[in-house]
């Protein structure tokens, strides 16, 4: 199965690992990802509470890429990425006047032949279950996952439209068929405030510590994402909630590509493991034995 | 005749928010299902259904000075759980470009800051280089050495390249903000709607 691949801004820098281990774990599940040619920016929020135009434009810019090279359905693995591209595609489509208009600004002809989708939704839908279970070799057994979706993955449903809104269940079912248990919990689609992690970071730090809290209350021992933000904001502001709230949490925050390559016997550093800021270190080697 | 002059007036604001976001803010009938879900109503000065109900009264000048725009974090939370289907997050969308065009001063300076810099990156290099991002944010304002423990963290992983990521197609990139305009032109319907 061939896909077009956006990674994203993220995935080039503080997302690295994700970036890392879902190229690592994409081929044993037969799926080939080529990277968008030549992708920019999605605009993200900025984007979009600063121009209209912008936050079509950019988007736009990225899938006539895509178009350009046959990629007929591009994964982002990044939840807001994700998001703006599906939504300004989405609009575009539906309005013809709109998408004439984005085009002269973009400066090509995108004709809307393409689909956008993240990343567990190809790995649910498109892989399956069964695929992904016969491609594990070390499972996972005994592990307690709280998976968390965040805002855009499910949110607004007239975009993401792929789980259910408010109890979605694809990670949930994933980390299943690796062998590792999904927890029940209060906190899956809770905004954790990664959109002003960097302005107002106790808005964030206080969204972060509520998650947090609520995944230890449901006895996980990490936290499984498929957003970059999500991530970021959750491994990097543990400190800063520890200082103010103090409670103690180090719970680390695992890519979902992460889980799914560990499962499938790939390396601690290869999957990009040591690179979170809460080590998963001892919890891996405890729960699975070493690695 | 008088009633007619009036009952205009009252709903210039929301006609202009209508015809911008397309969305119709009369029909909301203030359950507070936005305000009860909004993972930021606690730091908000006015909640958002609030905001809703001074568009509807056309308080146009309480809403566009107001912080609550610029603290909507777009989870789009309000806009799943609406009963009357109005999408929240767009209107707040247009609010924050209206409140800048029309000169309003933006009482979350940092945010507005912050929005200019990831986008000047964005424009400069194609992508967005979030050691440049967050230098130029700190040098701004004025707190050099914030978050500086997370970002040694990060930089210690090789998590925060030194140098820009450039692409091919950057001049395009430049084309495109350029070309962009805060509001999408519409064709002759007099300043928008969709």
């Amino acid at each position: 199965m061939r896909y077009g691949y956006f990674p994203g801004c993220a995935l080039h820098s503080t997302a690295k690992e994700y970036d890392l281990s879902i190229r690592l774990s994409c081929p044993y599940l037969d799926l080939e990802l080529v990277e968008v040619p030549d992708w920019s920016c999605c605009g993200a929020s900025p984007g979009h509470m600063t121009s209209e135009e912008l936050a079509l434009a950019l988007p736009v810019r990225n899938l006539h890429q895509a178009e350009r090279h046959d990629l007929t359905t591009v994964i982002a693995p990044c939840a807001a990425c994700y998001s703006r591209l599906k939504s300004a595609n989405k609009e575009v489509r539906e309005d013809a006047h709109l998408m004439s208009r984005i085009n002269r600004v973009v400066g090509e002809e995108f004709t809307g032949k393409v689909e956008v989708r993240h990343l567990i939704e190809v790995l649910y839908k498109d892989v399956g279950l069964s695929r992904i279970e016969s491609s594990v070799t070390k499972p996972l057994n005994g592990m307690r996952f709280a998976c968390y979706y965040g805002c855009l993955l499910t949110r607004p449903p007239k975009v993401a439209d792929f789980d259910d809104v408010e109890n979605p269940i694809i990670m949930d079912r994933i980390v299943e068929a690796l062998g590792a248990e999904p927890v029940s919990w209060s906190h899956k689609t809770e905004c954790c405030g990664a959109g002003f992690s960097i302005t107002r970071p106790e808005i964030a730090v206080r969204l972060v510590d509520e998650i947090l809290k609520a995944a230890q209350f449901a006895a996980a021992d990490s936290i499984v994402v498929a957003c970059p933000l999500c991530h970021a904001n959750l491994d990097m502001r543990q400190s800063q909630a520890k200082n103010k709230y103090g409670r103690n949490y180090n719970i680390p925050i695992l890519y979902i590509s992460q889980v799914i390559g560990l499962a499938q016997g790939e390396a601690y550093k290869a999957l990009g493991l040591d690179k979170h800021l809460v080590s998963p270190g001892d919890l891996l080697k405890e729960g699975l034995g070493g690695f | 005749m008088r009633c007619l002059l009036v009952e205009e007036e009252v709903h210039q604001f929301s006609n202009l928010v209508k015809s911008l976001s397309g969305e119709d803010v009369s029909k909301c009938y203030q359950c507070g299902k936005c305000s009860a879900g909004c993972p930021i109503a606690s730091e908000m000065e006015i909640l958002p259904n609030r905001i809703i109900r001074l568009i509807q009264i056309n308080s146009k000048d309480t809403v566009l000075s107001s912080s609550t725009i610029w603290l909507c974090v777009s989870c789009e939370t309000c806009f799943t759980r609406c009963p009357e289907d109005i999408d929240l997050v767009t209107v707040m969308d247009v609010l924050r470009r209206l409140s800048v065009e029309e000169g309003y001063r933006c009482p979350e300076e940092g945010i507005l800051r912050f929005n200019r810099f990831f986008l000047a990156s964005v424009k400069n290099y194609g992508r967005v280089h979030d050691l440049g991002l967050i230098v130029r944010r700190n040098l701004a304002s004025r707190q050099p050495f914030k978050d500086l423990g997370q970002g040694i963290a990060l930089f210690r992983r090789g998590k925060i390249p030194l140098r820009p990521q450039g692409i091919k197609g950057v001049d395009q990139i430049k084309g495109i903000f350029a070309k962009s305009k805060p509001f999408v032109e519409r064709e002759a319907s007099g300043g928008g709607g969709r």
